[in-house]
């Protein structure tokens, strides 16, 4: 099938390959949006988050109350496996750390659930100590519904498809469960360091 | 045949044509091509030295009953493979594509109408493959072009589209132009909406065959509207280009 | 509405790959609402790089999920009911 057909002067988008990124990757400029159906638009007197599955006691929080919980600013590098990365980016949100303060369970996974039908696995180490958030702000401006608008989450040490668009909540878990991608054939876990972009990698 | 449609394969650029200030038609001969509907589209790929490849779909513009395979390409300033194809690529060079593909945008005489087509900036690339292969088989079924464009100099296949319909009292073509115009315009100048579309389309009692195409948003409008002015949605066809036409 | 979607056309190519039938004017019935339909008619979105979605138009329910590496397809096809195809004469 690959026959090294090359077409003549073709270079592609210009990418700058950088020591300071996981491999494969490239810097980007923009900030591509990559969408699997059409943008919700929950109004927020509508919009609510919750923690559920195997805790002790669900909590819930209306938008009043989840901007009333203690936020922060962060700053990372966020790396897209479609290979582009964006070094810096700034967002204010809520620690995921605050939202299970205090929950019991014996869960070790977690499936951040969204308006749509779009989920994502990580374990739950992987969300909690300082490492994950659920964020409302962008560059200091409310995040835009094609940015995952009203909130996202954010967990940035891992491929950024984990970092759930409209999130609506955090069901904890027993068992592993594969989300939207992975059941595809995306790596469970999908450390871009490791390049870990598809199952078996 | 199936099979064929989905290999890639290698076309021959035998000319690029400016159409407009930002689009132009590559010319391409291929080898063993099986011919194809008004409507189809390729799918072209480009590889660069490293492997590294990128992919976009292209509607034909030529008809079916053509020498040679013609798409049409609008230049998008931020685009990955538009401006290799209307910049870098000429005469001599090799293309690879697959197809033709599509079997649901399609038309043929035979199908009848009345024919409502209504294109948005390239959008009205398939749609000149339809009434190129209207004309190429002396087809009379009544037809209109409702075209969309920015403005006069970026209207695709102005001159051809106007001795087309010149010669043919069946094919009306009506413009409308969204951002500027010559001082002596007296055409539409907005973008298309119901009121409009009420104006040109035929009525829905007449069942017009209707073929929509262009930017989404342009899509779903029209879309929408036709639907609301009474047109049976089975009858009407649409070909979104996503955000900003392909 | 949402202005990156596309047609059933766009992802004809690639199903076209995998489907020795022509995709595009295949009959399916929705999972989700049960309305029936031509694939051609169904709401693409196409997520570069990653895989390809095929929602139903009147639901957006996912009929078609699609990913695509290292020289393979997996599809995930469960939002489709039935599917509804041409037999080839002969």
């Amino acid at each position: 099938m690959r026959e090294g057909f090359i077409s003549r002067g073709f270079g592609g988008r210009r990418r700058r390959p950088d020591t300071k990124l996981p491999p494969g990757q490239y810097l980007e400029d923009g900030f591509p949006v990559l969408s699997a159906g059409p943008t919700p638009r929950t109004p927020l007197e509508a919009w609510d988050f919750s923690v559920v599955g195997e805790v002790d006691e669900p909590r819930r929080w209306t938008w009043e109350e989840f901007k009333r919980l203690p936020s922060e600013e962060i700053t990372r590098d966020i790396h897209c496996v479609t290979k582009w990365s964006k070094l810096g980016t700034r967002w204010e949100g809520v620690s995921v750390d605050t939202l299970l303060e205090g929950v019991e369970t014996a869960a070790e996974y977690v499936t951040a659930f969204c308006d749509g039908d779009y989920t994502t696995n990580l374990p739950l180490e992987d969300v909690t100590g300082g490492k994950a958030w659920v964020v409302y702000a962008y560059e200091g401006e409310p995040l835009e519904p094609i940015h995952g608008g009203p909130a996202r989450l954010l967990v940035p040490h891992l491929y950024f498809w984990k970092s759930a668009k409209w999130v609506r909540g955090l069901r904890l878990t027993a068992d592993d469960i594969p989300g939207f991608w992975e059941s595809l054939g995306y790596h469970n876990y999908g450390d871009p360091w490791r390049e870990q972009r598809y199952w078996g990698d | 045949m199936q099979l064929s449609r989905t290999l890639w394969r290698l076309a021959d650029v035998v000319e690029v044509v400016p159409e407009t200030p930002r689009t132009k038609s590559l010319v391409l001969e291929v080898p063993g091509w099986e011919g194809h509907k008004a409507g189809q589209h390729v799918d072209i790929r480009l590889t660069a030295e490293d492997g590294y490849q990128a992919q976009r779909s292209y509607s034909i513009a030529s008809a079916p009953e053509d020498e040679r395979l013609v798409l049409t390409v609008d230049r998008l300033d931020d685009g990955e493979v538009s401006p290799y194809l209307t910049e870098v690529l000429m005469a001599g060079d090799k293309l690879e594509f697959r197809g033709p593909i599509g079997g649901y945008f399609t038309w043929e005489a035979r199908e009848g109408g009345p024919l409502l087509l209504i294109g948005g900036g390239s959008g009205v690339v398939p749609l000149m493959a339809m009434l190129r292969h209207r004309a190429a088989v002396g087809s009379d079924v009544p037809t209109r072009l409702l075209y969309s464009s920015r403005s006069y100099e970026e209207i695709i296949y102005r001159r051809e589209l106007e001795t087309l319909a010149a010669r043919d009292g069946a094919l009306a073509v009506i413009h409308t132009l969204t951002r500027s115009r010559p001082a002596s315009w007296r055409g539409y100048q907005r973008r298309i909406d119901a009121e409009m579309l009420a104006e040109v389309a035929w009525s829905p009692d007449e069942r017009p065959l209707a073929f929509v195409c262009g930017p989404t948003p342009l899509v779903e409008a029209v879309g929408a509207a036709l639907v609301g002015l009474g047109h049976a949605a089975a009858r009407v066809k649409t070909e979104r280009f996503g955000a900003t036409g392909g | 509405m949402d202005a990156l979607r596309l047609d059933g056309n766009a992802v004809a190519g690639t199903l076209g790959e995998v489907f020795s039938f022509e995709v595009t004017t295949a009959e399916y019935t929705c999972e989700g609402c049960g309305k029936t339909d031509r694939l051609g008619a169904a709401m693409v979105y196409e997520v570069r790089g990653l895989g390809t979605i095929v929602r139903c138009p009147s639901c957006d329910h996912a009929l078609i999920r699609l990913a695509h590496s290292r020289g393979r397809y997996r599809l995930d096809l469960r939002g489709i009911r039935h599917l509804q195809v041409e037999a080839v004469a002969g």
